[in-house]
């Protein structure tokens, strides 16, 4: 029996899942403040100022890797979702429901920087750009996701219903992605293009990296921090949680 | 099957004329959405002509989503829905006819109107035909991706305005096509590519629609 190897599915129970994420969440974390400060110190005192931008572009260094992390984690939940309703597995649905409130967070980052950004360099908040727009039409997926799922009750019912949803949500993002686009260059050249200077500075591109690598760490961090909450939540007549809580007291 | 799905149909279609009532609520929200525009931006014709089709568009998108609360409502209510999960027909069939019956009843009086609405927006000919087309292709896909909203949201509370908010970004494609067509007919560009594009979305809909709301609907009522 030894011999069988490993386990994959040893983790995907919350009760082995719990400690293992407790355990990781300091190693992630000291990895987002490291990375953080080592990328904004490149960002604001290593990296040369930009010859058209000036200054102002130094926003880019958050506005960025908030706008990749935005698309990224929405993928990432709604691959959780469907493991969630094609194994039954609870934990994945867990994970989706973690992960929502982080992506909701970094596609409103992404706005609110570009907005900052764009006043400076374009002279206006807001333009109807397809970036834009799509990246607005993002944050009201994430919003649907998060208010269907807070809008049930029963958090089984709940997670395969916005699982449902985050599924539904995937297919489309590439045709609203590319709708939104054909919008936009259909009807007249985009007055300001988002095409920077042809080459970036190494330091800059560095710094850019670093930063990307540090919101990474973060939204692992803090899921991880969150779905420790929504197991002990959505666990707690069991008693490997009631074992949990006797422990820490 | 294809006698179930007429039979469900015929089902939804008369006890729609048994309230036509609720067919008429739908078709006049258009309409005054549709009139409150010219009260709101003034009544310069120039500029009603370049807004009537995106106008038009929202307003469909909006009554049509208004609609969608009946859609499987009813049904939910009366404990029918439960007897078609039962059925030996598949489910995805059935809901296929339920959303053909919603269209013909919330979508179509909607395309029929269209172009009376066109007209007081002061659009030409063609751009009327453009917009009815346009609106023939795009309210079924409305229908259709309405019903997964309307599927996940049964028997929530605050379930009406919840509905909104899952579909209205999923409508967006729709919309933009479809009012671009008009757009780019008025512009001289010549609407195929937008239609062809509508009409695509549609057929989409109609073949992972009906599958994605059978789904919503079995959770919902398990």
């Amino acid at each position: 029996m030894s011999t069988a190897g490993i386990n994959w599915f040893k983790y995907s129970s919350p009760a082995t899942f719990y400690p293992l994420a407790g355990r990781m969440i300091p190693w992630f974390a000291a990895l987002a403040v490291v990375s953080a400060v080592a990328g904004l110190y490149l960002g604001f005192f290593v990296a040369p100022p930009d010859y058209q931008q000036g200054d102002a572009y130094r926003i880019m260094f958050i506005h960025v890797p908030a706008a990749w992390m935005s698309m990224f984690i929405y993928v990432v939940m709604a691959g959780y979702a469907a493991l969630g309703l094609i194994f039954n597995t609870r934990l994945s649905a867990m994970m989706a429901s973690a992960l929502a409130p982080t992506g909701a967070m970094f596609t409103f980052l992404a706005l609110w920087t570009g907005a900052l950004w764009g006043k400076p360099m374009w002279g206006t908040w807001w333009v109807w750009d397809a970036r834009l727009t799509s990246e607005l039409i993002l944050l009201f997926l994430y919003i649907g996701y998060m208010s269907l799922e807070a809008a049930i009750d029963d958090p089984r019912r709940a997670s395969r219903a916005s699982g449902l949803l985050a599924i539904v949500g995937v297919v489309n993002v590439p045709i609203i992605y590319y709708s939104v686009q054909w919008w936009n260059t259909l009807h007249q050249g985009a007055s300001i293009s988002f095409d920077k200077a042809p080459t970036m500075a190494a330091t800059m591109l560095a710094a850019l990296l670093v930063m990307t690598f540090a919101c990474w760490m973060y939204a692992i961090a803090i899921v991880l921090m969150r779905v420790r909450n929504i197991i002990l939540e959505r666990e707690r007549h069991s008693e490997w949680v009631m074992g949990v809580l006797e422990e820490e007291k | 099957m294809l006698a179930a799905l007429r039979c469900m149909v015929m089902r939804d279609l008369v006890l729609a004329v048994r309230r036509v009532s609720d067919v008429l609520t739908t078709l006049f929200f258009f309409v005054i959405v549709v009139s409150l525009f010219p009260l709101g931006v003034g009544p310069e014709m120039e500029m009603l002509r370049t807004i009537a089709p995106g106008v038009v568009w929202v307003a469909a998108i909006l009554a049509s989503m208004l609609a969608l609360g009946r859609l499987f409502g009813h049904d939910y209510g009366d404990g029918t829905l439960e007897q078609m999960l039962l059925a030996p027909q598949p489910l995805a069939l059935l809901v296929l006819g339920k959303v053909l019956a919603h269209w013909l009843v919330t979508g179509l009086p909607l395309v029929l109107m269209a172009p009376l609405l066109g007209l007081q927006f002061g659009l030409d000919t063609v751009a009327l035909e453009v917009l009815v087309i346009s609106l023939l292709l795009g309210t079924p896909a409305i229908s259709l991706i309405g019903a997964v909203g309307a599927a996940l949201t049964l028997g929530v509370r605050g379930g009406g305005v919840l509905v909104s908010l899952l579909v209205l970004p999923l409508y967006i494609p729709v919309l933009i096509f479809g009012a671009g067509a008009v757009e780019a007919e008025a512009a001289g560009l010549g609407a195929g590519g937008h239609l062809s594009l509508l009409g695509a979305i549609a057929v989409l809909a109609l073949c992972f629609a009906p599958l994605a709301a059978a789904a919503a609907l079995r959770i919902s009522l398990e």
